[in-house]
């Protein structure tokens, strides 16, 4: 399998890296979900502009009361960090199940989000994290709320010529409960259904599901039975009822929508017994 | 276009002039001519490809050569140390984790990553770290062997986990 | 000749686990496959392919793609519209006699395509960049045309036809057994008949190694030499030369180097081995063609898809006294090379299982698809039958309400040795050569420690699991097989092995197979059955196969017949080379030949200290300065074998599942496998044969299976979507082996290789089922895969 030709240039500094896209130019990231994709001819760039390089975009640092992790972190750079382990311990559940060992060495945190595979696990978790998407470009740097970033089916907010620059998570304070419950498809191990869960000592609920729709959503519906409220049977029992309420949901040949939209249910009982204990 | 990489494979440096589009693989396979990664399929899938670039298992397929300027490689052909068998090889021959032998360099490069992270991994922790490769042949039980095979040995002679530049 | 009832003889390397003399190669980076092959002046191939299941092809333009850079030439149909197509090498015939329907399947398709990949047209260039690039530049104006994928619907009147002079589809239609009117009668006479409709799916073999082939051709010489990742090179030189191309099989040399995998996948004559060998002699260059994995989902046969409908009768006492079977069996769009003789000899013939029924008829119709050719993939035609036997067994003891283990040791055929008590004459025309059936069960039994299991079953709902329990009692025909047996039922070759044995003059010795290794570790097992037979080290024993170059002749490896034919080919070698040692050693002791005894490596006069030593005796053939009178000088024999019946080995796979209530994910918590292949030579090559038949067959229970849709497209290409058993998905495994040796050929032994894959399926579908039921959920079947989808719905309904 061989990608259609292309040209190469790896960037020196993020500006250059934005200024080099244009027309069908693509950033490579990790490349894990481009590249297949251009060796099966599904995706033909005329240029890609290599970011993987860029000191700017690494790192995982604590700063202004956020975790801001660089776009070009690899889901293994977040799996082992141990900033996350201790703040936000549902990033490196998440990272330590996303693709295999291999891929997580390469596939990048900011390429997934910027990818938006509906199956990825990631927007689950920005989503119920209340992240901000760092995005740089020509005009310099924007924030977007992870809440505005995922627009459908591999589709998001960026605009043409951006590019995500860094993932920033408020660090949650003490005795928040955090979960990532997901149910893989068999072959690919990406999400059937994912479900992100937040619990904050005050009783603030995040949840948020991946793999179920066109694009990861935050689940106001069931947010609203159990947030601020008491965790018991009664009240988990009603969140797992108006979950994925008026969303419309996939189906392929692992699972149909019907069988989907239970096993949503099921994760999110799942997370939130998990946040329970 | 084509440009200029140099490379560090098995501790030898080259330097080539490459098509960007050219993947690792077949850098190392067609113009290298270290045969001993293979190709088994399209989607990043199988882990045949496994090699360890700058210390991670790495599927190599799913890198571009251009990508790998500056890096250094180790491929099945770099763990033997100066005839000495690695203790995967050892304990893939020992426990019978090969049949056919094609995923094997993939099964064991990934194996080492794992090896250099938990020195005394589980049964579930290797069935996990190789969930990325396929075999098709020894329905993966003397895999599983092999790789605990290798962890006892590499325990018993009390030397760390090696890092890449040795593997 | 060393004995065969279980004690053999012989000391030293027979029935040790020696570590495989193959693996430094392997786990060093050093094998030598196919695609790592490159020849001066190499060029590459790559393939316009049909993206439609089936469709007219208008016009094929190459115009803009044969001035592309590196581009040497482009062939399309009309090219090759002159040569033959691959052959089929099995004829069945319909039920009235007529010969079954053999549409050519050509090299490259001119007027129409049949299923989704069908080869238009092939670019040759100086890159594997430049062919790709230049094939993707190559227009084709198709008509899509309707299509039929389904086996049970191909014969029914209006289906789309996939050969316009095939009618309905249909390639032959068959039976066996008794006559339908007898069982017929037996069925309704039953006190309690169990019925189960389901489909044996269609699944994708995926050796890891994708296929590949290097041809040339050299004018000065008139040679060709064809690189290919094949079971058989001799059967593709034969075919390929005789029934494709017409070349002088004397000019062409097949090289099988390292395969990296086949499960019968690699049996096959395929296009591409011919028409590369076809263009080379026209180009007068190289050509290699390493199929990518979407060829490999698209093209390599696939096996298996059966949609079958099956009923078991039983009377009063519960034994069984009928079995009806009707199968429909999709060939796909062309007769691969054994795709004929897969539903109706491999499995048709199987169907008496280990039981006594003394009524069985079965009625196979098959037919062509617009889908994938099918074929043999490990077990061929035996899983299915095992499927349907050992799922009929288990879900007839849930409805009449009896232990499933009971009402196999009430049906098991007696155990029989072969040689004291005769061989069992089934129903369905095969006579079972020796075998212990109950003792299987019972050991397995003891394994599982089962009682304890059914304790269990009961408390595990509690935890929100269903516990199962599922049984496989299988038997299976290997060792294929007698000439005259396959000749008689329509078999176009002979199924014999070639085995030579060359001493060498320092007594080293050479050896030269017709089977073929890609795996199976033959380079050991058969090196420690010489050495033990010579009474040499094993280092002194090397195995060549693969190349007929060096090997007189060969069938190849598959239906587990490569020590059991292969290996007593070699045996028969050996005898004669110790007939004439001894004779060669009796002219330097100065005794009478019959006088001599050889063990251990030395040739001794009978009662007396006097000996010489097998060394010895190879130089003096060598140097034949002191020799007998009238004998040749050389020790070297080659042998053809031709076994007297197939092998039957026998096992018993038990599953142990849980079922997850809430999501229906199954997961696999045990798995117990008793197998008995008669003698072993390697008891650790065959646990691993083992092993991996097992993971195959429970990737057909739990994650395998091909999805089309209805237009032909094959939806699981890939191996995002194509569920490939992984490492994570199994426990270790308990195996356990009995001996119960093959009574007819030299070593004893019945073959290992496919046992795994025919035994687990049905187990762990059982196991499931009997799960369902522990919760109240009273399912016949559950369509494979048994996704959590599917467990689910089942639980639901």
């Amino acid at each position: 399998m061989i990608p259609a030709a292309f040209d190469y240039q790896k960037a020196k500094t993020v500006d250059e890296a934005i200024a080099a896209l244009s027309g069908d130019v693509k950033i490579l990231a990790g490349g894990h979900s481009l590249i297949p994709a251009m060796k099966l001819r599904m995706n033909r760039p005329s240029k890609l502009v290599d970011i993987t390089g860029l000191a700017a975009l690494k790192g995982i640092k604590e700063e202004d009361g956020e975790i801001v992790i660089g776009a070009a972190a690899t889901h293994a750079d977040i799996a082992y960090d141990k900033l996350i382990k201790n703040k936000i311990s549902f990033f490196s559940e998440a990272a330590s199940v996303i693709g295999d060992v291999q891929v997580r060495n390469h596939g990048t945190i900011g390429g997934s989000l910027a990818h938006a595979d509906p199956a990825a696990d990631w927007p689950a978790l920005v989503l119920a994290a209340d992240a901000t998407i760092e995005v740089q470009g020509s005009s310099g740097k924007r924030r977007i709320k992870a809440a505005d970033f995922f627009t459908g089916l591999f589709s998001t907010a960026l605009e043409d010529k951006e590019i995500i620059v860094a993932i920033r998570i408020p660090i949650p304070p003490e005795g928040t409960k955090t979960t990532y419950q997901k149910f893989a498809q068999p072959a690919s191990r990406f999400a059937i259904a994912g479900c992100a869960v937040v619990r904050f000592p005050d009783g603030k609920t995040n949840i948020a599901f991946t793999g179920v729709s066109e694009n990861a959503f935050r689940d106001t519906a069931a947010e609203n039975e159990v947030s601020g409220k008491e965790l018991n049977d009664d009240s988990i029992s009603k969140a797992v009822n108006a979950a994925v309420g008026n969303i419309t949901v996939m189906g392929d040949h692992f699972a149909s929508e019907e069988y989907r939209k239970h096993l949503a249910k099921v994760y999110l009982k799942k997370a939130l017994d998990a946040v329970l204990v | 276009m084509s440009i200029k990489i140099t490379v560090t494979v098995n501790g030898v440096k080259h330097t080539d002039k490459v098509e960007p589009r050219l993947l690792l693989v077949h850098y190392l396979r067609d113009v290298l001519r270290l045969t001993g990664t293979h190709v088994g399929c399209d989607t990043s899938s199988c882990g045949a490809c496994t090699i360890h670039v700058n210390g991670k298992a790495t599927k190599s397929c799913t890198l571009l050569a251009v990508q790998a300027d500056r890096c250094k490689i180790t491929t099945i052909e770099g763990m033997a140390n100066n005839g000495d068998l690695h203790p995967l090889q050892e304990g893939f021959n020992q426990c019978h984790g090969l049949q056919c032998g094609f995923c094997t360099p993939g099964m064991i490069m990934t194996a080492a990553d794992l090896l250099q992270h938990n020195r005394k991994p589980s049964e579930g922790e290797i069935r996990t770290a190789l969930e990325g490769n396929f075999c098709r042949c020894t329905g993966y039980h003397n895999i599983v062997k092999s790789v605990q095979y290798a962890a006892e040995k590499m325990s018993a002679r009390k030397t760390k986990p090696k890092k890449e530049a040795t593997l | 000749m060393s004995t065969n009832n279980g004690k053999d003889t012989s000391s030293g390397f027979i029935g040790k686990s020696i570590k495989r003399v193959e693996d430094k190669r392997f786990t060093t980076g050093n094998g030598r496959y196919t695609d790592d092959i490159v020849l001066p002046h190499q060029t590459y191939a790559s393939f316009v392919r049909s993206p439609y299941a089936h469709a007219k092809i208008l016009n094929v333009d190459t115009s803009a793609a044969k001035h592309m850079s590196g581009v040497i030439k482009i062939y399309t149909g009309a090219d090759v519209a002159a040569v033959n197509g691959v052959p089929c090498g099995w004829q069945v015939n319909f039920k009235n006699g007529d010969t079954m329907k053999e549409p050519k399947h050509p090299l490259l398709v001119a007027d129409k395509a049949r299923h989704v990949g069908d080869a238009v047209a092939i670019v040759i260039a100086e890159s594997q960049e430049q062919a790709v690039d230049a094939a993707e530049a190559i227009i084709v104006d198709y008509e899509e045309l309707p299509c039929v994928v389904d086996g049970s619907k191909a014969a029914q009147a209006g289906a789309a036809l996939v050969h316009d002079d095939v009618p309905n589809n249909t390639c032959y239609d068959w039976a066996l057994g008794n006559p339908i009117a007898e069982v017929d009668e037996a069925m309704s006479a039953a006190a309690h008949v169990t019925t189960l409709e389901f489909v044996n799916q269609r699944l994708v073999p995926n050796a890891i190694e994708p296929r590949c082939y290097n041809s040339s051709y050299d004018a000065i010489t008139d040679k060709y030499i064809l690189y290919t990742s094949t079971q058989n090179p001799h059967v593709i030189r034969l075919l390929m030369c005789a029934f494709v191309l017409g070349i002088p099989e004397h000019k062409v040399r097949v090289v099988g180097p390292d395969v990296g995998g086949a499960f019968g996948s690699k049996i096959f004559h395929y296009t591409e081995e011919a028409l590369l060998t076809w263009c080379t002699r026209q180009i007068g260059r190289p050509i290699k063609w390493t199929a990518t994995r979407t060829e490999a989902f698209q093209l390599d046969a696939h096996g298996r898809d059966h949609i079958t409908k099956a009923e078991m009768g039983f009377d009063n006492d519960r034994k069984i006294v009928a079995l009806r079977v009707k199968t429909f069996a999709n060939l796909g769009a062309y007769l691969s090379t054994f795709g004929s003789c897969v539903p109706t000899y491999l499995h048709g013939t199987l169907l008496q299982g280990l039981y006594t029924t003394p009524k069985i008829n079965v009625d196979v119709t098959a037919v062509f698809t617009h889908t994938t050719p099918v074929d043999a993939y490990r077990g061929a035609g035996r899983p299915e039958a095992t499927y349907l036997l050992e799922r009929l067994v288990d879900l007839a003891a849930l409805e009449m309400n009896v232990d499933p283990v009971d009402l196999r040791f009430k049906n098991f055929i007696p155990p029989f040795d072969g040689v004291n008590q005769p061989g069992y004459q089934t129903q369905v025309a095969l006579q079972y050569d020796s075998g212990n059936y109950k003792g299987v069960l019972e050991k397995g039994l003891d394994m599982l420690g089962y009682a304890d299991l059914r304790n269990k079953q009961k408390e595990s709902s509690k935890n929100g699991k269903l516990l199962g329990i599922g049984f496989s009692t299988y038997i299976e025909a290997c060792g294929i097989a007698p000439s005259a047996v396959v000749g008689s039922l329509g078999a176009r070759a002979g199924l014999f092995e070639v085995g030579q044995v060359r001493v060498q003059p320092t007594g080293k010795v050479s050896v030269y197979t017709g089977a073929h290794s890609h795996g199976q570790g033959h380079e050991t097992t058969f090196a420690q059955v010489v050495a033990d037979k010579l009474g040499i080290a094993m280092d002194d024993v090397e195995i060549h196969h693969g190349d007929t170059e060096t090997v007189a002749f060969g069938m190849g490896t598959y239906g587990s017949r490569s020590l059991a034919v292969g290996g007593s080919a070699i045996v028969k070698s050996i005898d004669k080379i110790i007939e004439k040692g001894k004779k060669i050693a009796a002219h330097k002791l100065e005794a009478n030949a019959d006088d001599i005894e050889f063990a251990s490596g030395k040739f001794t006069v009978k009662g007396t200290d006097k000996s010489v030593s097998f060394g010895d005796v190879a130089l003096t053939a060598y140097v034949p300065h002191v020799y007998p009178k009238d004998l040749e000088p050389g020790l070297d024999f080659s042998s053809f074998y031709d076994p007297t019946n197939f092998t039957y080995p026998f096992g018993c796979h038990i599953a142990v599942v849980e079922v997850d209530k809430q999501t229906g994910k199954v997961e696999l918590k045990r798995f117990v496998a008793v197998d008995d292949v008669g003698n072993v030579v390697n008891p650790m090559i065959v646990e691993g044969q083992i092993h991996g038949g097992v993971v195959q067959g429970i990737g057909q229970a739990l994650f395998e299976g091909a999805e089309y849709d209805n237009n032909g497209q094959l939806t699981n290409a890939s191996y995002m979507d194509y569920c490939m058993p992984r490492a994570d998905d199994f426990p270790m495994f308990e195996t356990g082996t009995q001996v119960t040796p093959c009574p007819h050929n030299p070593l004893g032994v019945k073959g290992a290789g496919e046992a795994g894959a025919i035994g687990s399926t049905p187990a762990v579908v059982n196991a499931v089922i009997d799960a369902l039921w522990s919760g109240g959920h009273k399912v016949k079947d559950i369509r494979m895969p048994l996704t959590s989808e599917r467990v689910w719905r089942a639980m639901k309904n």
